[in-house]
């Protein structure tokens, strides 16, 4: 892994300052990445940030307009994307409908060249991996969506790629099977040790699999971290909001840990801007707490008085809103024994530890 | 509102095997009658016409030119293998299938070209493609009489690379030219449809599976833009078969093809058996032909 690192071998894939411009649109803007030998590494963004064209740019089906694209510290270049030591999972799988299973996974054997025994051997293993066997005559019509979605797989793995490329992989499938396949993956990405580079819109997705995420925005990589890290201390705003949910509250930075409210209040939180810049204290719902009294409060956490607007029922949690002046505050409960029970219009205490609140800039 | 739901689901669960029978019935009706008016036309055009022609197919010729039914035989398709009909036979359908792949040749990479380009673009070369249906068919026949005459532009231009003589009225080669001038939109068509509706991650993924370009294009663009390729061939190969203006217009007595050597059937030698003889087995080898080749070209594609 990238931590691992500072030998070139270690790194799987390297961007350095690349950028790709259709025309007048900056699709992606200046980006830095190292990802590791082995590592798990997505790609988290919403639809249009650049994410699908950063992996089109690995895969070779798009060049960068700027910079340099290494695949084990080899220079791409404009190399096509048949002599590059990678194989893509695409969005819409992109089988060949005219082809069987079989032919399908073959495919990338038979334009190397693989005489023809390794290639039944091979194709049958890979069939195997995906658990399809017995489909083998089928074509990709005749599966459902999980089925072809592993031939898919079955279609890049067979290959044994050092990188395997997956944009959106689940997008199509439905919710259980979607949950299913992401254990599966992450099974298969361990058995394998290869490194997958996962292209996806969905946050619980990235979270769940990923060694790493990068953030994308509008062309930009914002933050790369561990799930831990792009969770807990997003680096900007639009992070907080996009990855899980959360609450915000206009504040002034008023000294390093130290904020001020607009009514003057000063509250504990990490900071990052000079004093003086203005910034929004991101709150998650599920580490706000509320008591009855400012007494009741653990000492040193940041306490504000308000008043319950909302309780709002979820079966396995509950939220209560509370209006607390400058933001309606969200709070989050498990619906386990202690739930607090507040009725609307209860006055309350909203309190949180001042390390799981970021004052982020813009 | 809650009433209202409720019956609902009570007509719903007494919905029987009967109901769902004259429901289907219903519907197959409604479709019978939305086709009626197709249905009619081509019974009254196609099917009672070529019903004509059977008949007539075994009929006799009288000493005068008049045909005589009543007195069946089966002489007119015994005339069918004279050496003379087998080479006019033989002549059209080369030339036809010639015609057919040099369509093929020019067209695939053509529409290819255009179903490759920006939605704008695409439109406008297709209504390129589309101008000369603008102006008569046989008026642009006869403008290919000028330019392949002897005082001609093309003659002019063979002159002046030194190849003198060169006669082309009048011949194959410019039968060929109009056919291939004639039928090159109707290929141009089905393939520019079939390429257009092509998804391309297709290739991409190919292309990502180490295929090269030419493989990629081999092993997938071609195969799955078959359908194209067999509509194209059909569209052309048929109406060449039996084309009747580009022979008349552009070959001479030495080049007859089918659809002039029907048309002498019936109005010069008032032989109307022979011609209706030769007709009918014409349809059949063109009806049986093509049912084979789409069958074949489905699998492929």
């Amino acid at each position: 892994m990238a931590d691992r690192g500072g030998e070139l071998s270690e790194i799987a894939v390297e961007l350095t300052g690349v950028s790709k411009r259709f025309g007048e649109v900056t699709a992606v803007d200046e980006v830095n990445l190292q990802i590791g030998d082995g590592e798990f590494f997505s790609l988290l963004g919403p639809s249009g940030c650049g994410k699908t064209t950063t992996l089109r740019m690995i895969a070779g089906l798009e060049f960068p307009t700027e910079g340099s694209v290494r695949i084990y510290g080899e220079e791409m270049g404009l190399r096509p994307p048949n002599k590059r030591p990678v194989n893509t999972v695409f969005q819409s799988y992109a089988l060949f409908p005219h082809m069987t299973v079989f032919r399908n996974v073959a495919f990338g054997l038979e334009m190397r060249k693989v005489p023809a025994p390794d290639i039944a051997s091979r194709v049958e293993a890979a069939i195997d991996l995906v658990r399809l066997s017995g489909m083998e005559k089928r074509k990709p019509a005749q599966l459902s969506g999980g089925q072809q979605q592993r031939v898919a797989l079955a279609r890049a793995l067979v290959n044994q790629p050092r990188v395997l490329l997956l944009d959106e992989p689940l997008g199509a499938l439905d919710l259980k099977l979607r949950q299913a396949m992401q254990v599966e993956l992450k099974d298969l990405q361990e058995r394998l040790g290869i490194a997958f580079v996962y292209v996806t819109h969905d946050q619980e997705e990235a979270l769940t699999m990923s060694d790493r995420i990068g953030v994308m925005h509008q062309g930009r990589l914002l933050q790369v971290g561990t799930p831990e890290e792009i969770y807990e201390h997003p680096r900007t705003r639009f992070i907080a909001d996009f990855i899980g949910e959360t609450n915000f509250l206009p504040v002034t930075v008023a000294a390093a840990g130290e904020v001020r409210l607009e009514a003057g209040q000063a509250l504990r939180a990490i900071t990052h801007g000079a004093a003086g810049t203005a910034a929004n204290l991101t709150l998650r719902p599920e580490k706000v707490s509320l008591f009855p009294t400012a007494e009741a409060v653990p000492p040193g956490w940041n306490c504000l008085l308000g008043e319950v607007r909302r309780r709002v029922y979820l079966g396995n949690s509950l939220y209560y809103h509370v209006d607390v002046g400058p933001a309606v505050i969200r709070s989050r409960h498990e619906n386990a024994p202690g739930v607090p029970l507040l009725a609307e219009g209860e006055s309350v205490c909203v309190a949180w530890d001042p390390d799981s609140a970021e004052a982020l800039e813009g | 509102m809650a009433r209202r739901s409720r019956s609902a689901l009570e007509r719903a669960t007494v919905v029987t095997p009967d109901l769902e029978r004259s429901e289907t019935r219903a519907k197959s009706r409604r479709g019978f009658l939305l086709a009626l008016p197709g249905y009619a036309y081509l019974m009254i055009f196609f099917a009672v016409p070529m019903l004509i022609i059977f008949v007539y197919s075994f009929g006799t010729r009288s000493a005068t030119g008049r045909t005589i039914l009543g007195d069946w035989n089966l002489d007119s398709y015994r005339r069918l293998f004279d050496d003379f009909v087998l080479s006019v036979m033989w002549r059209s359908f080369w030339l036809a299938l010639v015609t057919t792949v040099i369509c093929l040749v020019i067209s695939y990479p053509f529409a290819y070209y255009i179903a490759t380009r920006g939605p704008r673009l695409r439109g406008l070369l297709m209504v390129l493609v589309m101008i000369p249906f603008w102006t008569n068919f046989l008026v642009r026949t006869y403008a290919w009489r000028l330019i392949l005459g002897r005082n001609g532009p093309l003659s002019a231009l063979l002159g002046f690379f030194g190849i003198e003589e060169a006669r082309l009225l009048f011949t194959n080669t410019a039968i060929l030219i109009g056919l291939v001038y004639g039928h090159l939109p109707f290929m141009v068509l089905p393939l520019y449809a079939s390429i257009e509706r092509l998804d391309w991650s297709l290739v991409e993924a190919a292309r990502d599976l180490y295929a090269s370009g030419w493989k990629a294009f081999r092993k997938v663009t071609l195969p799955l833009s078959m359908p194209g390729v067999v509509g194209g061939t059909i569209l052309t190969f048929i109406p060449s078969f039996g084309a009747y203006i580009e022979p008349e217009l552009l070959g001479g007595a030495q080049t007859m093809m089918l659809g002039s050597f029907i048309e002498n059937q019936y109005y010069a030698v008032s032989d109307w058996p022979f011609g209706s003889a030769l007709s009918f087995v014409i349809m059949v080898l063109m009806l049986v032909g093509t049912i084979v080749y789409f069958r074949k070209g489905g699998r492929t594609a």
